[in-house]
């Protein structure tokens, strides 16, 4: 290995340790198990798709990594090292980001604001320096979103497309590692979810490790280097994307059975 | 005029200007300015309805003085309402804490001790004590809220019932009295008052504060090349604000001394009282002045530090200020500690004013400090507060009731106003609101 190899062309071949390993993790709500043994791994650079129906356990599973649940077991392994995310400030400092699916916004409080929340600028006696925290969100949403204006008005009266701006802004602004995107086009136009696609890719280039979810398959297809599909809280199976077809995604989406196990009958009749 | 003239996005240059592009430019909260309007209106009317006896030099000395307990707390009950909780327990705190601070200085400190009355401390080391044990009265009801996941309403309506059930067991119906001399000037009157040259000085400062800020803020945004309000509104915004603080100081000192009072001052100093009696200027009472100092503190606390904006976030969305790392629990108890000391600094106004601690006192206290607050703007949704509004709201109410008392209207009468007002009010604003969205 003279040079590192791309991840897409064969993330088995990288020498590095992965980014982020969550190993055996369990969650259950009751009886219910959300999240059953499920092992996943992430290494610099390359975007992890996570597929799977509603009720899969995706969202929980990632609210494990971004410290927002706690799992019952299981490990998560950060650069080869045990680590212990107990709440997002912890999984904040392991360099985690997470844009969620409900952009986790306070609708009272401006962009500036909501990007800071948590980690404000203070100036000299512990004040807020609200003018730092607005300069900062400038400069970011200049290249995020340059249409954005509104840097004095709460963020209730943007629409969906700013308000997602405002929430990966506030992901990518701190240096994150690790991104975790929780279906981050769903509220968006065409124009923006290209845009985001792009910001995907270019996060990528960077060395980002990105878990992205979304219901959208050819999103995920399109720029993810593996992907995992979870079923019922486990995963049924996590394949290169050059090995796979959007089909073959779907069946084993809906079928819940890695690709080789689906029988022709099972999947014809998905076209049916 | 070389500011207007700039390329720099000014919506209300031209020359027909509307009201509202002049507010915009202005950048002025137009809640407030709304709030300030509707007061003026009840000042008017009362005014005319009384045959000029409400805008008197007394009679609005007398409303800043009654205004200032209830404002005090309201600025603390804002923050509580703002991350959607609420204290029910403020007029019992206030109640427990007044006959605790009316204790150490008329039994502990001068019998129990045996130190005597009226030394030149007791006043600071009562209020100290007060604050203390309104920290932890509050505290502890923060605590079960926060941490004990037991819902406000609920903590606090205990609260109440506690608080005053302790106040009776161990006052057994006694009035405790009388206080400290130094202690009794929290209370205001002509000699718990800032006299004429103590408030033209309050108000020079506050005039540069206030001139300072607004010189501060401009050079801020332009150092970081942020739009700024075109000049003839900054200025406009400061002469408006120096002429509201002179006014308001020149107001207080145009009230003297009752003529007995100033009698007997001449009579103990030898002065020689000139033909119509001596005229001594009244000036800002502490009262007031203690309200101007909390409400200053807690505005800069709502809005420039952390812990305001924590507080604003979590009443926005209390999942989203979780999963940002904001410590929520922790925020939630220290409001609630912060109104604890609040009404241990009202306790001893309305104790100092009594010159004594009975059992009744802060009874239903806890509603004129939510209607003050909610009066004032914020709402119960959560996230929508400010400190100026809750203090105003305070003035609002005041206003109608010693309004209403001046009209010789009978006290059931006047709850029914007031409960009116309140629904009024808030009904009309969730009507604007929603008209704004």
């Amino acid at each position: 290995m003279t040079t590192i190899a791309s991840p897409s062309s064969s993330p088995a071949t990288v020498p590095q340790v992965p980014l982020v390993e969550m190993r055996d993790i369990r969650v259950s709500f009751g009886g219910v198990h959300a999240v059953d043994g499920v092992s996943v791994d992430l290494h610099a650079g390359e975007v992890i798709g996570l597929v799977g129906g509603n009720g899969a356990g995706k969202s929980t599973l990632i609210r494990v990594l971004s410290g927002a649940h706690r799992a019952d077991s299981g490990q998560i392994i950060i650069d080869g090292t045990p680590a212990q995310i107990d709440n997002p400030r912890d999984a904040k400092a392991y360099g985690i980001e997470t844009i969620y699916q409900t952009l986790a916004l306070a609708e009272n409080i401006d962009a500036a604001g909501n990007m800071f929340l948590g980690r404000e600028l203070r100036s000299r006696f512990g004040s807020l320096d609200d003018s730092a925290m607005e300069s900062a969100t400038r400069g970011v949403m200049g290249r995020l979103n340059p249409n954005f204006k509104n840097f004095k008005t709460a963020v209730m009266s943007l629409s969906g497309g700013q308000r997602q701006s405002v929430a990966i802004a506030r992901a990518v602004h701190f240096n994150a590692r690790i991104l975790i995107m929780d279906e981050p086009t769903a509220a968006l136009g065409p124009a923006e979810t290209a845009q985001v696609r792009d910001l995907i890719r270019q996060l990528k280039s960077e060395g980002i490790g990105i878990f992205l979810i979304s219901h959208d398959i050819h999103d995920v297809y399109d720029l993810s280097d593996r992907i995992s599909v979870m079923y019922h809280g486990k995963v049924v199976g996590t394949v290169k994307r050059t090995d796979v077809t959007t089909d073959d995604l779907l069946a084993m989406i809906i079928m819940g059975k890695p690709p080789g196990e689906a029988t022709q009958k099972e999947l014809a009749s998905l076209h049916a | 005029m070389t500011e207007t003239a700039s390329a720099r996005k000014d919506p209300g240059s031209g020359s027909g200007r509307s009201l509202r592009s002049v507010l915009f430019s202005l950048e002025i909260d137009t809640r407030l300015v709304g709030m300030l309007a509707a007061l003026a209106v009840i000042w008017v009317a009362f005014n005319v309805m009384s045959g000029g006896n409400f805008i008197t030099a007394r009679n609005l000395w007398n409303l800043s003085v009654q205004s200032s307990s209830v404002a005090i707390m309201a600025t603390g009950m804002v923050l509580i309402i703002v991350s959607r909780n609420i204290d029910l327990s403020v007029g019992s705190m206030l109640g427990f804490l007044g006959y605790f601070m009316a204790m150490a200085q008329a039994v502990w400190i001068p019998t129990t001790l045996g130190l005597g009355l009226d030394q030149p401390f007791t006043w600071v080391i009562v209020l100290v004590l007060g604050v203390a044990v309104g920290a932890i009265m509050g505290g502890i009801q923060g605590f079960l809220v926060a941490y004990g996941g037991v819902p406000s309403f609920i903590v606090t309506l205990g609260g109440l019932l506690v608080w005053r059930g302790l106040i009776f067991r161990f006052q057994q119906g006694v009035t405790i009295s009388p206080l400290d001399s130094t202690f009794q000037l929290l209370g205001g009157g002509p000699k718990g008052s800032l006299g004429e040259i103590g408030s033209w000085l309050i108000g020079i400062v506050l005039c540069v504060g206030i001139a300072y800020t607004l010189v501060a803020t401009r050079r801020r945004r332009r150092r970081y090349d942020f739009p700024v309000r075109p000049m003839w509104a900054e200025v406009t915004i400061g002469a408006i604000a120096v002429a509201a603080v002179l006014g308001a100081v020149a107001i207080a000192n145009a009230y003297a001394w009752p003529p007995a009072l100033a009698a007997d001052f001449a009579a103990e100093n030898n002065i020689v009282e000139p033909p119509g009696g001596l005229i001594i200027p009244t000036g800002i009472a502490y009262p007031v002045l203690i309200m101007l100092g909390v409400g200053l503190l807690m505005a800069y606390l709502s809005s420039r530090r952390q812990f305001g904006r924590y507080v604003y976030a979590i009443g926005g969305n209390p999942d989203a200020a979780e999963l940002a790392g904001v410590n929520v629990r922790r925020t939630i108890a220290l409001t609630f500690m912060l109104m604890g000391i609040l009404a241990a600094v009202s306790a001893a106004i309305q104790t100092a004013r009594l010159n004594s601690a009975v059992t009744n006192l802060g009874v239903q206290n806890e509603l004129d400090v939510i209607s003050a607050a909610v009066i004032g703007g914020t709402s119960f949704a959560g996230g929508i507060g400010t400190i100026p509004g809750a203090i105003l709201g305070a003035v609002v109410m005041q206003s109608l009731r010693s309004g209403m008392l001046l009209l010789n209207v009978d006290s059931p009468a006047q709850d029914v106003v007031v409960g009116l007002v309140l629904v009024a009010a808030v009904g009309f604003d969730s009507i604007v609101r929603r008209r704004a969205s």
